[in-house]
């Protein structure tokens, strides 16, 4: 343990709290000032974050910033973007139906699951109308 | 400050202070909770570095663990307090994402397992894939065309 804590780079932790602090402001004050719902500022996010993706212009804020631009949704659009250039560089045509999912498909299967358990265990509960 | 005497008065001067206050409160807990989430994955992703993991799994390792996080957090009815506290800091990480599918796969288990659970877990994921995975579909092809990254054709 003290081998892992003396080869942390702190200085990342600092650059991706900065990072994805500020992608999380900037949803802020569109949430505030244009009253768009979340689930439009999520839907925002990824498709941005997978044309910055496929521009090749993301990769720059992840080498910063490393999990300070992949945890945020922009990163995951990144992921989709870079699994499908991948794949379509490796199978061609075929690549652009696989890559996506392919690059994605951990996360996507654990909030599946895990979303599917906890509902198996939560106790259903009133709705507060 | 200047003296308040009358209702009108006072109505003019709240308008003229509240709506600054909320929105630098809001951005300022959305931006240290929104971090701090940030460094979380990062301190699980330089473990399993150093542990020897591949980058590209390394990657689905954080994923999957801040899922784990949030579905635990949305389980206990933590989450739903936090995301409250720190809004889009806690919306804009994966453990949004994660909790836009858990929470209402647990609010509606009483409509069913099917048409309940089952359907409406996707009721703001099932957009965010939409929108995502088309988008990379037409990357793909846009890349397939002409075989760079676009950038470098700009």
């Amino acid at each position: 343990m003290g081998e892992f804590l003396s080869s942390i780079d702190y200085w990342m932790f600092l650059k991706a709290f900065v990072i994805g602090g500020l992608l999380c402001v900037i949803a802020q004050v569109l949430i505030d000032k244009t009253k768009l719902t979340p689930a439009r500022i999520l839907v925002l996010y990824v498709t941005v974050g997978t044309i910055l993706g496929g521009l090749g212009i993301y990769k720059y804020l992840v080498d910063f910033a490393g999990c300070g631009a992949t945890v945020p949704l922009t990163g995951f659009g990144n992921n989709l973007a870079k699994g499908v250039t991948e794949e379509v560089a490796k199978n061609g045509f075929l690549g652009a139906f696989i890559g996506g999912i392919k690059a994605s498909a951990g996360g996507i299967t654990a909030a599946i699951f895990f979303g599917y358990i906890a509902s198996l265990i939560s106790k259903p509960k009133m709705k507060k109308q | 400050m200047e003296s308040i005497n009358t209702n009108k008065e006072y109505q003019k001067y709240v308008d003229k202070k509240s709506p600054n206050s909320p929105i630098f409160k809001d951005c300022f807990n959305a931006f240290w909770v929104g971090g701090l989430i940030c460094v979380i994955g990062q301190i699980i992703y330089d473990y399993f570095i150093f542990r020897g993991f591949p980058q590209d799994l390394t990657s689905t390792i954080v994923s999957i663990s801040l899922i784990f996080i949030s579905a635990f957090l949305t389980a206990i009815n933590v989450f739903n307090k936090i995301g409250k506290f720190a809004g889009a800091g806690s919306l804009i990480p994966i453990t949004g994402f994660a909790n836009s599918i858990i929470s209402p796969a647990m609010e509606y288990k009483s409509e069913g397992y099917v048409m309940g659970v089952g359907a409406k877990m996707f009721t703001v994921a099932g957009p965010v894939l939409v929108y995502g995975i088309s988008t990379s579909v037409i990357v793909g092809l846009v890349y397939l065309l002409f075989n760079t990254q676009a950038i470098m054709l700009v």
